[in-house]
């Protein structure tokens, strides 16, 4: 079957999609999106993590066909997204009316753009080992600055809690996640 | 394979009707894992995340109209003061991500004994709306609902609508056993309503018998003890003895399993703990509001 959905602000087709075909084996496979992490497939693990019109969710759950005309959101726009969010922060207006990026870079595949605030942060606290669950982190810890700006330790670990990581023990995403909450508070 | 995509309720029904082997998919939660690891290849999925119905809930004036699809973090953000059960169970299911796109519908389809949700329905008393093209609407009462393990009372042409949940008129709780505070697949968990305009108290216990079963001795037992103490009129704090006869009771009604998750000793012991645990912490909060009232008057 064929499947059009939106993916980092950009219509997108994918054809042949066998009926049983999960959203994440879509975005690696067949758009050329590896970004989204493929480990356990049962929503234990969230490597796969994205937004489906805005809601962090495991991509590896939701059926290819569901998504039809639906918005997601993957690792590769996240830094596009954060920029846009920002911007329309700052003129207060609202997201889809926001300035697209410009430039060099590849708002669809992330190729060139400059880093989000979360994934700077990710960096300079050291919350990087491995990296395989680092793109399903930075989706969810971004959009949990989104809805709470100044978030508790507690907001931290409740929302990072479907995120699994087997280095770093979790205290140096932790020092990211607050960093890039100081850091957005600052910008404001 | 075949994917369905009815856009409405109506067109749902007539391809429930056409294609009674079809499989409902919502949140995909367990559906998509079972295709995932290949134990499922069903000829139809039929994709219940266009109609809209499904995610809307009424609250009315005994009892909550919840819609089969709407997922477990709107139940926590919107229903606490309604259904405090099902919104503390709706906390410990698995992540945010899960929450995000898993609701009780699917909970009651798959009908696992370790659905987190089933507890609270029972304990705070339920029926679940199924439908059917040839023969419409039929409640079916939660007690009846659960027919053995992963099977449940629908018909195949029918599918769930909603579940009639009822207002919470007194405390309730909510306790689970696992390994750690998220991803948790309940090693046994156990829902408790205390219902004082009826002055009954309604127990629900998962993943310790092949159903999610009621402890329909233990809550006789109780109702009995507390209506012979006078305790719903004098708010006094229940006697251990009581609280250990109700624990043992709601221990002996499981008929639970050994697994990779816990031996069936454990689950009978940690029914025990948690029923006697989940009585202490409703019944303070019983006597609380009602010295909050009496100081009021």
């Amino acid at each position: 079957m064929r499947v059009k959905f939106t993916v980092n602000g950009r219509p997108q087709e994918a054809d042949d999609v066998w009926e049983g075909e999960s959203l994440l084996y879509v975005l690696r496979e067949r758009l050329g999106l590896p970004g989204s992490k493929n480990a356990c497939e049962q929503g234990e693990c969230g490597s796969c993590t994205v937004r489906l019109d805005g809601v962090p969710v495991c991509s590896c759950l939701v059926a290819a066909g569901q998504v039809e005309g639906r918005d997601v959101v993957t690792v590769e726009g996240l830094a596009d997204h954060a920029r846009r969010r920002a911007a329309a922060g700052a003129r207060g207006t609202s997201l889809p009316d926001a300035q697209q990026a410009r430039g060099g870079a590849d708002s669809h595949t992330g190729e060139g753009t400059e880093l989000s605030p979360v994934q700077q942060a990710f960096l300079d606290a050291g919350a990087v080992q491995c990296g395989f669950c680092t793109p399903g982190l930075l989706v969810a810890a971004d959009e949990l600055l989104e809805s709470h700006p100044n978030p508790s330790d507690e907001d931290v670990r409740e929302a990072l809690s479907g995120n699994l990581c087997r280095c770093t023990g979790y205290e140096k995403i932790m020092d990211a996640v607050r960093l890039a909450a100081a850091r957005q508070g600052e910008a404001v | 394979m075949d994917f369905l995509r009815p856009a409405s309720w109506e067109e749902a029904l007539a391809a429930k009707a056409e294609h009674p082997t079809a499989v409902p998919i919502a949140g995909g939660t367990d559906v998509m894992v079972e295709i995932n690891f290949d134990h499922r290849r069903p000829e139809y999925l039929l994709d219940l995340n266009r109609v809209g119905d499904l995610y809307e809930w009424e609250v009315g004036e005994d009892s909550v109209r919840l819609g089969a699809s709407v997922p477990y973090a709107k139940i926590m953000e919107h229903l606490r003061a309604e259904l405090p059960g099902l919104a503390l169970a709706s906390h410990t299911v698995a992540s945010p991500q899960i929450r995000n796109r898993g609701g009780v519908g699917g909970n009651l389809g798959t009908a696992s004994p370790a659905g987190d949700a089933h507890p609270a329905l029972l304990a705070a008393g339920a029926e679940v709306e199924v439908q059917s093209a040839a023969r419409g609407t039929r409640l079916v009462p939660i007690d009846d609902f659960y027919t053995g393990v992963k099977r449940n009372a629908l018909q195949p042409d029918e599918l769930i609508r909603a579940v009639h949940v009822r207002k919470a008129d007194g405390p309730q709780q909510y306790s689970k056993v696992g390994t750690r505070n998220a991803m948790v697949i309940a090693v046994c968990a156990f829902g408790l309503a205390l219902h004082p305009d009826t002055r009954t108290v309604r127990t629900g216990i998962g993943s310790a018998a092949p159903t999610p079963v009621r402890a329909a001795t233990a809550e006789d037992f109780l109702n009995a003890a507390l209506e012979e103490g006078g305790f719903w009129d004098s708010g006094k704090v229940i006697t251990p003895s009581v609280a250990r006869q109700f624990a043992d009771l709601c221990a002996a009604s499981c008929n639970p399993i050994d697994d990779v998750r816990g031996t069936a000793g454990y689950r009978r012991h940690a029914v025990g703990v948690m029923a006697r645990r989940t009585l202490t912490w409703t019944w303070e909060s019983y006597r609380g509001t009602r010295t909050a009232s009496e100081g009021a008057a």
